[in-house]
C-alpha cells in the first residue's frame, strides 16, 4: 500500500493567497495542481513537502486563448483541455499530437499542462513541445511577475527556474504565419513514458525555413533541445535531404542511456528517426497539407 | 481536517488526515467498497471514479482535494433496482470475469456514452486505454459498451 507521509494541506483561493502561503510557509511547501506527478513522488517519498497548497480552486489560470499574437495557456489547464481546445490544434497542431499520447484519457481529466512542466521529468513530452515551439513560462511572485523562454526554464531533470516562493501561472507560444508542427512518440504501452520522442516546429517562406524549433524527450538533450539540427536547418531550403541530414544530427547531438525502455542505441535511432518523420509532417502542415 | 463532499447526491462530512487518497475514503470510510483499489499508481484504472462529472484516477488525489466537491461511484448506476445500461451490458456481454476492473471500466464507458451516445469500436479502445482488465482481452468490454450504446434505456430490456 502506498500512501504519502503525512503533510499538511491548505487551499488556495486567488493566485495571491497561494503566493503569500508559499511565502509564510517556505521552501518546505509545494502546489499542487492534478498531483499526478507529485503525489506518486510522495508515495514513494522521493518528495516529501511538510505542506501542500491546492490550486485547483484558481479558475483565471483555466484558460486557452490567443492574445497580443500569442498561444497563451494557463498552467492549470487539464490535458483533456488543450487536447480538445480547437484554438490550440488550430495554431499549433503539435499540441494535439502530443496530448493525445500524453497518459491516458482518464490522467488527462485532471492532470495540468503547468504541473507537466513543472515536474520537467527528463522524458515528460510538452517540455519537449514547447522547446520546439519557442515558448516562454510566466512565473508570479509576490514581488511581480517575470516571463523567461523555455530554454531558462528548464535548468536540469526535475529542476526548472520556478523558485520556492513563485508559481508558474501561464505558458506563451508565440504565432507566425506559415508555420507548421508535429509531434512523435514511441513508447511501450498507452500510459509510459516516452521510449523517445521527437516535436518538430517550421516556420516556410516558400521554401525557406525561417525558423524552425525540434524538440526532443526522454534523450538527455540539452534544454529538451536538437540545437545542432536546427541551426542545420535554418534560412535553408526545406527539403527532404535537408530533414535527413538534420534528423542525422538530432541523433548524434543526444546522449540516450540504456534502462529499461530499450538500450542507447536504438533510442539513438528513434531520436534520428523520430526527428524526422516529425520535420516531414510539421514542413506538409506548413504548406497546407495534412499529414 | 473535516472535509464535505457530496457522494452520490447525498452529503457527507468526515475527519480525515490530508494525507488519505480519495480511493481510500471512499472505500475505508463511507463503505463504498463498489470503488476497486489496484495498482496505487495511476496505471490500472480500478479506482476511477466521477469528481465533478469527469472519471479520475482516485488513488491520485487526495480526499481533502475533493472537498466541496460532486463524487460519483459506481453505487450510484443503478436506480431504483434498474441496472445503467452499461451494467446491462457488461450482463448481456459478458463484460467482466473477475469482476476486479469493472466499476472502473463501467464509470469510464457511462461517461463516453452521456458524451457520445454513439462510439465507433475506436472511440470505446481509447476511452478505456488507461485500464486495465487481465481477464477478457477487452473484447467482451467493448460489445459491452457497445450493447450500451444501442440500448440507451435498460427499462425496455428489464421488461
Amino acid at each position: 500500500m502506498q500512501v504519502p507521509a503525512p503533510v499538511e494541506y491548505e487551499r488556495a483561493t486567488s493566485v495571491e493567497h497561494a503566493l503569500d502561503l508559499l511565502e509564510r510557509h517556505g521552501p518546505e511547501a509545494r502546489l499542487i495542481a492534478g498531483g499526478h506527478s507529485l503525489l506518486p513522488m510522495m508515495k514513494l517519498r522521493l518528495a516529501r513537502p511538510e505542506i501542500l497548497i491546492d490550486i485547483n480552486d484558481l479558475t483565471g489560470l483555466f484558460d486557452v486563448r490567443v492574445e497580443a499574437g500569442e498561444l497563451r495557456i494557463g498552467a492549470m489547464t487539464r490535458h483533456r483541455e488543450l487536447l480538445e481546445s480547437a484554438t490550440a490544434g488550430e495554431q499549433f497542431a503539435i499540441l494535439h499530437d502530443a496530448e493525445r499520447v500524453i497518459a491516458d484519457p482518464i490522467v488527462r481529466n485532471w492532470g495540468t499542462i503547468g504541473g507537466s512542466i513543472c515536474q520537467a521529468d527528463p522524458s515528460e513530452d510538452l517540455s519537449a513541445v514547447f522547446a520546439a515551439l519557442r515558448a516562454s513560462a510566466v512565473i508570479r511572485s509576490t514581488s511581480g511577475e517575470r516571463v523567461v523562454a523555455m530554454d531558462d526554464f528548464h535548468l536540469g531533470p526535475y529542476t526548472t527556474a520556478v523558485g520556492p516562493a513563485e508559481m508558474l501561472t501561464e505558458v506563451r507560444v508565440p504565432i507566425r504565419a506559415g508555420s507548421g508542427s508535429a509531434y512523435e512518440k514511441v513508447e511501450r504501452r498507452i500510459g509510459d513514458w516516452a521510449i523517445v520522442a521527437a516535436g518538430a516546429y517550421l516556420c516556410l517562406d516558400g521554401s525557406r525555413v525561417t525558423d524552425v524549433g525540434i524538440g526532443l524527450a526522454a534523450v538527455r538533450a540539452e534544454h529538451f533541445r536538437a540545437g545542432a539540427a536546427e541551426d542545420a536547418l535554418r534560412g535553408g531550403d526545406a527539403t527532404d535531404e535537408a530533414f535527413v541530414s538534420a534528423a542525422r544530427l538530432a541523433a548524434e547531438g543526444c546522449e540516450p542511456v540504456s534502462d529499461q525502455r530499450g538500450p542507447a542505441d536504438y533510442k539513438r535511432h528513434l531520436a534520428g528517426e523520430l526527428t524526422l518523420r516529425a520535420l516531414r509532417r510539421a514542413a506538409a502542415r506548413a504548406r497546407g497539407q495534412e499529414a | 481536517m473535516q472535509v464535505t463532499m457530496t457522494v452520490n447526491g447525498e452529503e457527507v462530512t468526515r475527519d480525515v488526515e490530508p494525507r488519505l487518497l480519495l480511493v481510500h475514503f471512499v472505500r475505508d470510510h463511507l463503505g463504498l467498497t463498489g470503488t476497486h483499489w489496484g495498482c496505487d499508481t495511476s496505471n490500472c484504472g480500478t479506482c476511477v471514479l466521477w469528481m465533478d462529472g469527469e472519471p479520475i484516477k482516485s488513488c491520485t488525489v487526495l480526499a481533502v482535494m475533493a472537498n466541496g466537491r460532486s463524487i460519483r461511484t459506481v453505487e450510484d448506476l443503478e436506480r431504483d433496482g434498474v441496472l445503467d445500461p452499461v451494467q446491462q451490458g457488461f450482463v448481456e456481454e459478458h463484460g467482466l470475469q473477475c469482476g476486479f476492473c469493472t466499476p472502473g471500466m463501467m464509470m469510464t464507458a457511462r461517461r463516453l456514452l452521456d458524451r457520445h451516445p454513439d462510439p465507433s469500436e475506436a472511440e470505446i479502445r481509447e476511452a478505456i486505454c488507461g485500464q486495465i482488465c487481465r481477464c477478457t482481452g477487452y473484447e467482451n468490454i467493448v460489445r459491452a459498451i457497445r450493447w450500451a450504446a444501442e440500448h440507451p434505456s435498460t427499462a425496455e430490456v428489464n421488461a
